[in-house]
Order: C-alpha cells, then structure tokens, then sequence
C-alpha cells in the first residue's frame, strides 16, 4: 500500500473534497478484480449462445434444430415459443399492446434480435450448433428513418399497436404557439442525432439457475440498475419478486448505461436454465454488443425559436422523433422525459411547447447511454440559440448571457417543471472566458482567417440534471392516466453501516458502481461522520437482493451517486454516530451534546482526555449488552432510506421535477478543419462545472475527462450505421470507431465556483455527464461557424464534413479517359448495392443466351458452385461455397427467372443463405447483338444482411464487384471457349453510377 | 465469436509444411502473426479445417537489410522489421509506412510476408511493395518461384499465391540514393485502415507515385518531365482510372479529391 491513508491521517479538515486516491485502484491496476466472467461457475453449467437474426424484418415461418440437436454437447435448443409460457411480457412505463420477451417470437425486427438459444457444454460447441438451426424467414420490408416510420405506407413492426408511433404527447408549458405566431422575429433548425452508445470494455454476462425448490431463479450478472427493473423482470417471470435473486458481482468492466437493458436476457436465460435444467452461463461477444445490445435513441428535432431585437428569447417550440429501435424496454422512452422539466435548458425562455413521438424502427433497442437524452435535447437549443445569435449578427456568447438565468434566482422554477436549485451561471461563464483566454482564441480565429484557413469557435451551456425523478416517466401518461394509476415520485436511496465486535465499520450501499471509485467516496463520507481514518472504513458495494437493502431507484445511472448515494451514507453514518454517542454519554459520564468523534476516539469536546477508543464503544454494543443504555437494541447496523421530497409526482399540468440537482456546464472551442481532407481539428477546448460540493477533486475531474472523451467519441468518431433496408454496417472496433489514447484531447479545465446543492446532504451534484451534453454541440457550433454550414450533423467524419466544403462537382475526367474497370457504388443512403455495367461476349447472342440460362452452364457461371438443381424452367437451386479471400462461406442457392424475352433480356433474382449471412439480389440483363459477338448490359441490387455486411462493410463493396467479375469472365469463357484469352476481354466493361459516389 | 473446430499443424521444414498445403489443398490456410487470420477465425468468415502454422520455422526468419533493400521471411513480424538498425539507413520510406501499420500491439506478432499475402487494398506494405517495385518468392512442392509485385498483387484480399504454395520471402529494393521520397496516409484513426495512402518516390526527372485504397490492389503510376503545372491533371486522371468505392468510412468521391489533393501535395514535398 502507498503511504497515502497515513498522510490523510495526519489531516484534522474533512477527508470530504480532498483528491485520495482510489481504494479501487490496488485491484484493479494489479489485474487482481474479479469480473463478471471471472466468477467461478458450478460444475454443469452450460454455455449459451444466441441464433441472431440476419434480417432487420421477417416473420418466423419455422425454426428446426433437429441437427442442431444431434451435435455432440448441445444439451437443448430454445425458441420463443419455448420460453413463451413461463413469460408475461416485459412491460414498460405506460398501457401498451407491445409483446416483447426478450427473444423473437413471431417477427424479429432487427438484425442481432435473438431468435434461438443453444445451451452446449461450452461456447465453442454452442455456436457449432448455431449454424446448423434452419430458420424459415419471410423477409418484409424494413424501416429505419423515424420520421418516416410514422408515415402511412411505412411497414409496421408491432401489428397489435396498429402503429409505429408508439406514443404522441404534446406538452404545453406557457403560450409558444401564441408568442410564435405573433413574433416579429423567429428561426427554425432541424437536427439529426446519430445512433451511437459508449462502448464499455466489458460485454454484458449472465449466469442463470433456476431453483426447483423455491420455483424461483438466482441470478448473477453485471446489470446495473435501475433495481425498478428488477420488479419488471419478476412479473416477466411470474414468479414473487424476492424469489428473483440477483446479484452483482464486485467489479464492473464499465457501463456508461448500458449494462440497464441487459435484463432481457437475464428473463430469457432464466427460463432457458429451467428448460435446459442446468445453471447457464452467457458472455456477450462484442459483435453481438455492437448489434443488439443498448444504444441512445437516434432523434430528429424540429425546433423553433421567437426572440427578440435585442436577442431576449421568448418561446421554444420543437417536435422530436425519438427512434426506440424494434422494442422498446424499460424505462425506455425514459431518456425524453428525463430531460423533460430542462426543456429550456438554462435559459429564462418563459413558453415552451415540446411534441414527443416516441418510434419504433427496425433498428437495435434503445436503452441508457451516458447523457440519457440530455446530448439529443441540447443539441437542438443550443444550436437554434446559435441561429438565433447569426440571424441577430450577435455574438453567440452575448445571446447566451441575455438569457441565462440570473445568479440569486435560484431554486429557479423552469417552466416545464424542473425546480433548478442551485447556480451561479455567470460566473462560471465570466471564470472560463477568463482561464480559458476567449480573447487570446478570438485573436486566434481573426489570424487564421486572415490566413485563409477555415476556422470556428463554438459555445454551449447545459444545466446538468442528477438523480432523476422516478416518477418523470409518468409525464409521458395523461393526467387522467396518471390519476387512475397513482402518484409515482422521488428517488430512495439507501445505505447499512455496520460496527462491528472490534469496532470495524462496514459501509454497504446500493450504487453498484461501475469503475466511478464510489467505495473510495463512501469511505471519505463516513470517515468524516466517525471521526475514523479513511483506513478504517470497508466499503462493499457488491450486491444480492435476497440479503441487502435496497428499493426501486437503486443502481448506478443518471448521476445518481453524488447527490442520492452519498446523502443515504451520510444519514446512516449520522445514526450511527447517535447510537454511539448515547452509549459513550453513558460511560463517560457526560452530556450527549459534548459528546465528539475524533482521531479515533469518542470523547468530551471540553475534556478531550475524557474519551474511549471508537472500537470500544463499538465492542460494547455486541460484548456486552447489558452496559447499553435502557432499551437500546444490541449490535450496531444502522439503515437509512433517504428520499428528497423535492421529487415531487408530475403535476396537473404536466410539469415535472424531473431530477434533484442541476449543476451547470460550460464550455467554449476552437476548431480548425482542413479543407483538403474535410477533418476537424480541435484546436482549443475549455470545459468549467458547477458540480455543487465536490467530495473528491480526483474522481471529479475523472468523471469530467472521461465524459470528455465519450462525448470527442460522439463528435467525431461513432455511429451506429443502418442502411436504409435495415441492414446493419458497423459490427466490428473497425467499423464503429471509438476514440483511442492517440486521439485523446486534453481540455481546459477551468476551476470555478462549486455552489452546493440545498437539497442534498453534502451539497454534492453529479458531474459524471456534463461533457456528453455540451461538447458535441459546441463542436457543432464551431463547426458551422467556420463553415458557415447550417446542417452540421455528428459525427463530423472527415469525408463528410469534405462534402459541406466542396458541395462543388467534382473535377470531370479526362475526356480521353477510358474506364477500365468496372465500379459498384454502395450507396450507404440507398437501401442496396447497386451497380451495372457491360460487357462484350465474342460469340453469337443465341449461345450467351443458352449459356446464361442452362442449369449446368449457369452453376458454372457462378462463383464456387458445382451444381444446381432446376426445379422448373424458371427456378434452380443448389449449394455453393464462395468467398474472397480467406473468407469463405456455404451458401445455399435459389434462383428464379424472370420476365424472360428469348433471346433478348431476362430477370435473374436469386437468395444466397448461409451462416455468414443472407443476400438477395436481382440482376436485369439484356442482350445485344453488334458485330462480332453480344453486348450483355446488367443492371444489379444485392441486399446483403448478417454477419457479412456487419463486419465486411469496408470490403463489401469490392467484394461483391470481384464476385460480379467472375460471374461474366465465366461467362465469356463457356459461351466463347475459343475466343482468344486476351488482355482487356473485360476492358469493354463501361459503367454507369446508381449512387452518389 | 469462437472459431468453427480446426486442428493446427507445426511443420518442422519448409518442406514439411509445404506437403501439408498440397495434402490438404483449399482447407488449410497458413498462419504467421494471425492479426488477420485470427479475427476471420473467430468470426468464422473463414473455416479451414487445418492451419499451418510457420510462425515457427527458423528458415522464414529470415532479415536482411543493405544497399540492396530488404529480404524478409515469412515469419518475420513487423517489429523485427522496423526496430533493425540498418532500416532507417537502407530503407527510410519502409520504415516510415510501417508506423501506419496497425499498433505496436498488432506489430509485435503480425509479419511482413502476411501483409502482403492478405492482400487488404488499404494495407501499407503490399502498397510498398508495389511502389518499390518488389517481388515475392513462393515455395510449393513442384519448387519456387518470385513473382513480381505486379503479377503477385490480383486484386482485392487475393493473389497469384496458388494453392499448395507457401510465400517464402518478400524483396523490398532500395532506393537510389539520388532519390527523394515521401510518404502520407489519410485515417480514420492512429492505426487505422488508411482511407487512402500514398508513397511517392522521385528520382532523375521521373515521379512514381503508389496509392493504396482507393482500387482492389495497389495502383502505381510513373511519370516522367512531370512539371507543376502538369501536376493537377495527370492526378485527376490517375483518380477517375482508380475509381473508388463507397464504404462506410468515406464515399469515392473523397478516395478521389485525397489523391488529386494530397497527392499533389505529397508530389510537391517529395520533389522539393
């Protein structure tokens, strides 16, 4: 150990608000933690592993795992229909006909939606097994924009809602539609938010038994919490809550959210046990992370803005689209309503109307994400403020100021409900305008212009909501609806001190931390109340549902820690310290309120050397009992449930408290992008927050660098990418870029005011997600001022931000230019790939005719096929093995024909299905006679799903024209044998572009 | 993400691990580094039924670095490669590509000879390769031979590497020393596939430029009395007669303006 707990102990001022270093740490950097999947199992488990849909929407026709079955080692295979009958299904915050259960029961409605589980020996053997269920699709169209998703004609992915607007809300707060329509001035601004998460090093895991004696599971996983969930998954299970028995193992490899909607599985893999009649085990792969595990809501805002001349801002008026993916789970929609009372953000804008569809799309299912809608919201109003400022020619700044609300107002009713309880907005702004130099950047930004470079810099404020409101969901249901289902509020916190026979404190909560260093501030917090060396303290944050206290908000989300976690530690520490006191009155003689804890002692204030050691008392209460004052219990395990009755249930009018305590964010940058390669470079970054009390400036700033490069991520790297049928492109770290230590960015941390919180009990707030609200709109902000571009949309990826500079034509080719290859676009906006091109065969049309459509030429025609099957003049199937490269799959064949004009042109549309993934294609192609030969001209579009587009999608494109290419040298080669090999037969090849490249 | 079962051979000799391909034909893949190899495994986009592995195999260790360039072995991995002390001497332009490629991590067990037989259009040393004019010595059990880099290099993630055949070394010659070089790559990321990457070597009035990722293999160009001015247009038309693909990285048309704007760019260091 270092010498560090010796130094704090030296210390008289509060261990409270000094940098000590993490307790966590010792494990952790040793590589000794015990992770999810380090816990040693019983002997028996079986390992289960997921049959995943290839497809973003078809119904199940049938499933059949009779060969599945049959491999050495697989112990059962288990579809919906399966776990149907020990299920309800999951429910969420409000009265829906969705069916949900974890696993595809009739449709799967995304591509990674489980669709069968095989429970085997190992994992190894279990996706052995996996290719070999046969799984009858009918596929269905797709969608994915949720604009569009709620749009008639749009395909519909849950029959029984009727609708994919799964829910419509329109809120009123104040009059905006009136200051609106009478404003002399008013913008709009419509934005997109990216699909993405934060991607935890650590997959989800679960280990799953069913217990016969109780009928009831027990369950160990990494889930986080909310524990409200943990009542959803025992009424999904039919079972009494106490006889779902969860624990959490003590580390987690990270969450950042993600690890809430782990929960699904836990049903699943529960009633999977039970079925199976063995413990089960699963470790989530990350391919599987990628594509089905949790990702923020994607959304498109509509917001408008009325100001006036002097820049004073009167009314917001937005419409967003929340897109929830195929299902949604609970607390989903919760990130929209989280944010719900800050609709104003930290301005005093008086009216407000806000219009939330919640949508579903064909698309992973959404779930919590380190920001939990914050980064959607801010990211409207802070950019329709920056448009509100251009329009005005203010400076961005100057807007903000003229609206931020005024030091001393606070707690500030915001009009859509959130009662903010602390600030100093100013001089958080005047601080970091000051130590971040803004004059120096201005300067700056004035040179480089000077200089022809394209330059910008951006601000952004976010009032920074913790410990969320439990009722706030509710503000999604009518009044009406709410009245018939009772008051639902406030946020219970609670936390069990124990002094133990040789006066050794145990401090257990409910926070289930996931690498935040709770243990770390739990121990300062409760050293301080004991008047203990942080030494003294043992924290264990581990926890079981069946042996520990806990209620439904407890768990690891939303800020939830500083503010709720440490107020409950500070309660029960102080009741131990009661008890303690009264038991020290007694033996030394003197009045409770001389009474105090220092240096390890309970002693006289006036008479310090009147004083016995913390541990005897603490021994006294278990070795003695008769020594205790009258009617004192034994023992000293004190409990407190700690509530803020601020958390107040939505109002009548909809307005919502919807978190405790607000700090406050500010942040302001430069960048720099390079008009040649479209990347954007951050030049300059300062970042300031209020966080109310700090209980550990180390673990603060922590917190504030690690958002910081979560939300660089969102900016500039990550994005969960859909193609318009639905097919998902970005499986792989090489797909869905995360930023990396070489492209970490160290900020300005500016060092201002910490005004603490009235209504917590350190006057802690959160500080954990103040960056994942700010900084993506600030760079968005610099970004469209050095470009003077409105759509700025995330992440800002250097080819894309290209084509906002250059929105040019491109340079035309050489006019003499002969193009030698054939080029297939993917067009990432289309729904397919797309090609055509043509080539020349050297024989007579009639031959390329008999050669195209003969079962045995054409099973000659195609890459790795031996042989097809014709089934009519018009349908072939058969089995080939294919691939690029070392990658090679099995694929098996249907091909139909079309529309057949002998011996002019055909349609050819065909279904390759193997374990790599599913593609369909359709090819026209026509036949010409010219001199010497046949022109045949092709058109093509190949829908790829699976495991191949998810993580081929860099290679995708080339791999499908080599395919393509074999496909007509073959051609050439059967219907010309004897013409002369000779270079350039396919230098004929001309294209044309389906796509926008 | 657990690979299909395979058994894995550890041939002694050449000769031995040679026989094992020609026995077992398309189901045996070889394995050095497996930084690629591994992740298709796991995956199961590939399921050889047998790997050879000739990571071992003292002959394939083979590093040789003077005026004449660099002869690399099979089973040499990039960090042998770049940490010689004669590299930066001989060969400057290797030695400043092989830092775009992958991480330290991926370098330390990935080789040379695997690059270049995996054949990714966006990979650093098949691009040097081809640039440096390079050739590569197959081993099978009817003998070897050494390809060039042109007739080596087929397309995309292929070869003329035949079944059967075990790629031996890789010759990566020296430059003159009148010549100047340079070398740039556009990613996403440190370490990432490059979107486009480019080497240029110029010497007595000729400029030779190889670009990777933007067509299925690496695309060399030569010119020669290419003034400034000349610069524009002979890019542009290199550019169109790549062509480019779209990925989920960047469209074609930003593969495009990269060569036409970077390229001049690194034309116009190297030659200054």
């Amino acid at each position: 150990m270092t010498g560090m707990e010796d130094d704090v102990s030296e210390m008289r001022e509060p261990l409270v608000g000094q940098k000590i270093l993490r307790t966590e740490d010792q494990t952790l950097l040793r590589g000794k933690a015990t992770f999810m999947d380090d816990i040693p199992i019983a002997k028996g488990t079986l390992h289960a592993a997921f049959l995943r849909s290839p497809h973003a929407h078809a119904r199940i026709r049938g499933i059949d795992a009779t060969e599945a079955l049959k491999l050495k080692g697989v112990h059962a295979v288990i579809t919906g229909e399966d776990i149907k009958p020990y299920t309800k299904p999951l429910i969420v915050g409000f009265a829906n006909p969705l069916d949900y259960r974890g696993i595809a029961m009739d449709k799967v409605r995304y591509v990674g939606e489980p669709v069968a589980i095989v429970c085997a020996t190992d994992r190894y053997r279990a996706e052995d097994a996996l290719k070999l269920i046969k799984v009858d699709y009918e596929v269905l169209d797709a969608v994915v924009d949720p604009v569009r998703a709620c749009e008639e004609s749009a395909p519909v992915l849950h029959e029984a809602a009727g609708s994919n607007r799964v829910s419509h809300r329109v809120f009123n707060h104040g009059e905006a539609d009136k200051v609106l329509d009478a404003a002399k001035n008013k913008t709009q601004i419509t934005i997109r938010y990216p699909r993405n998460s934060v991607t935890p090093m650590e997959t989800y895991g679960v280990v799953a038994e069913y217990k016969p004696d109780t009928g009831g599971y027990d369950v160990t996983s990494n889930f986080q919490g909310p524990f409200s969930v943990h009542t959803v998954m025992a009424i999904a299970l039919k079972i009494p809550s106490a006889k779902l028995r969860h624990k959490s193992p003590a580390n987690s490899g990270g969450s950042f959210g993600s690890k809430l909607t782990l929960f699904p599985y836990i049903v699943v893999l529960c009633v999977a046990s039970r079925l199976a009649g063995r413990p089960l085990k699963w470790i989530e792969d990350r391919l599987e992370h990628h594509a089905s595990s949790s990702v923020a809501p994607s959304r498109v805002t509509t917001i408008e803005a009325a100001y006036d001349d002097d820049g004073t801002v009167n009314a917001l008026r937005m419409e967003h689209y929340d897109d929830h993916g195929a299902h949604l789970r609970a607390p989903m929609p919760a990130p929209i309503y989280r944010m719900h009372g800050l609709s104003t953000n930290c301005y005093t804008i008086p009216n407000v109307k806000v219009t939330n569809n919640i949508v579903l799309t064909n698309k992973c299912p959404t779930g919590a994400v380190r920001g939990f809608g914050g980064p959607q919201l801010y990211f409207a109003i802070e950019r329709v403020m920056n448009k509100v400022a251009k329009e005005l020619g203010m400076d961005p700044l100057a807007l903000m100021e003229k609206n931020l609300i005024p030091a001393g107002s606070f707690p500030y009713r915001a009009p859509a409900g959130a009662l903010i309880d602390s600030g100093d907005y100013q001089q958080v702004v005047k601080d970091s305008v000051e130590q971040g130099k803004l004059d120096w950047l201005r300067e700056r930004q004035k040179q480089a212009r000077a200089e022809g470079k394209l330059y910008g810099i951006g601000f952004a404020a976010a009032v920074e909501p913790s410990q969320s409101n439990m009722g706030y969901i509710s503000t999604l249901k009518t009044k009406e609806e709410r009245e018939k289902a009772g008051p639902k509020d406030g946020a219970v916190a609670s936390c069990t001190i124990s002094v133990d026979a040789l006066g050794s404190v145990n401090v257990v909560g409910d926070s289930t931390p996931q690498g935040q260093g709770h243990q770390t501030a739990l121990a300062q917090i409760v050293a301080d109340e004991l008047g203990l060396k942080f030494s003294d303290i043992t924290v264990n944050l581990e926890t079981d549902t069946q042996k520990d206290n806990w209620s439904i908000a407890a768990g690891n989300y939303s800020c939830r820690f500083s503010p709720a976690s440490t107020s409950a530690a500070k309660t029960a520490a102080e009741r131990v310290r009661v008890k303690m006191t009264k038991v020290a009155g007694r033996f030394l003689n003197v009045p409770e309120d001389d009474i105090e804890f220092a240096d390890s002692m309970i002693r006289s204030k006036s008479n310090p050397d009147n004083g016995l050691e913390f541990r005897r008392v603490g021994g006294l209460a278990h070795w003695s009992p008769s020594s205790l004052p009258e009617g004192m219990d034994p023992g000293i395990r004190e409990v407190a449930y700690w509530n803020a009755p601020e958390l107040t249930p939505t109002t009548a009018n909809d307005e919502i408290n919807t978190s405790l305590a607000y700090g406050f964010a500010f942040d302001f940058c430069g960048v720099e992008i390079d008009p040649d390669t479209g990347n954007v470079k951050v030049d300059h970054y300062v970042t300031a927050h209020d966080c109310g009390t700090i209980l550990n400036p180390g673990l603060a700033k922590g917190q504030i660098r690690g958002s910081f490069a979560n939300a660089i991520g969102a900016s500039l790297y990550e994005e969960f990418v859909y193609k318009e049928d639905g097919t998902f492109l970005s499986g792989t770290m090489a797909d869905y870029l995360i930023p990396t230590a070489a492209e970490a960015i160290d900020p300005v941390l500016v060092d201002t005011v910490a005004i603490p919180s009235p209504f917590t009990r350190l006057g802690a707030k959160g500080i954990a997600e103040g960056n994942q609200y700010t900084t993506p709109v600030c760079l968005a902000n610099a970004v469209a001022d050095a470009l003077d571009y409105e759509d700025v949309t995330m992440p800002l990826t250097p080819s894309k931000v290209f084509g906002w500079i250059n929105s040019g034509e491109e340079m035309a080719p050489p006019a003499d230019e002969e193009k030698t290859e054939e080029r297939l676009s993917v067009d990432f906006s289309g729904d397919a790939l797309r090609g055509e091109g043509e080539t020349f065969v050297p024989a007579p049309r009639e031959k390329v005719w008999e050669t195209l459509l003969d079962p045995k030429e054409m099973a000659a025609l195609i890459p790795g096929c031996k042989e097809l099957d014709k089934h009519a003049e018009d349908h072939f199937t058969g089995t080939l093995k294919m691939g690029v490269g070392a990658v090679r799959g099995t694929f098996e064949a249907d091909i139909r024909l079309k529309n057949m004009r002998k011996p002019e042109s055909v349609e050819i549309s065909g279904t390759l299905d193997g374990s790599l993934g599913v593609s369909r294609g359709t090819g026209w192609v026509e036949l010409d006679e010219v001199e010497g030969g046949t022109n045949v001209r092709y058109h093509y579009e190949i829908h790829l799903s699976g495991t191949i587009a998810s993580v081929g999608g860099r290679l995708l494109s080339g791999a499908a024209r080599l395919l393509i290419n074999q496909f007509f040298r073959a051609l050439v080669a059967r219907a010309a044998p004897d013409a002369a090999p000779r270079k350039g037969l396919l230098g004929k090849i001309r294209s044309k572009f389906g796509g926008n490249s | 993400m657990k690979p299909a079962p395979f058994s894995i051979h550890i041939p002694d000799t050449i000769d031995e691990a040679v026989a094992c391909l020609a026995e077992h034909g398309e189901e045996a893949r070889v394995i050095a580094g497996g930084q690629s190899l591994m992740a298709m495994l796991n995956m199961r986009l590939a399921e050889p039924s047998i790997l050879v592995d000739v990571s071992r195999l003292a002959d394939l260790k083979k590093l040789e670095i003077g005026p004449d360039g660099l002869t690399v072995g099979a089973a040499t991995t990039q960090a042998e490669v770049f940490h010689h002390p004669d590299l930066a001497t001989h060969m400057p332009l290797v030695r400043e590509a092989l830092t775009h490629v992958g991480h330290i991590q991926t370098r330390n067990r990935g080789t040379v000879c695997g690059s270049l037989c995996h054949a990714d259009p966006s990979a650093e040393m098949p691009l040097l390769l081809a640039t440096l004019g390079g050739t590569v010595t197959l081993q099978s059990s009817s003998g070897t031979r050494t390809l060039s880099a042109s007739e080596f290099q087929t397309g995309l993630l292929e070869t003329a590497k035949q079944q059967g055949e075990l790629c031996i070394s890789a010759h990566f010659p020296s430059l003159p020393s009148s010549a100047r070089w340079g070398f740039r790559e556009i990613a996403r990321r440190d370490g990432d596939f490059a979107i486009v990457a480019m080497a240029c070597i110029a010497d007595k009035g000729t400029v030779r430029l190889g670009v990777g990722g933007v067509s299925d293999a690496p695309t060399v160009e030569e010119w020669s009395d290419l003034s400034t001015a000349d610069i524009p247009d002979a890019l542009n038309r290199l550019a169109w007669k790549m062509g480019g693909t779209d990925d989920i990285h960047a469209s074609a048309r930003y593969r495009r303006e990269l060569v036409r704007r970077i390229g001049q760019k690194l034309i116009e260091e190297t030659l200054s």
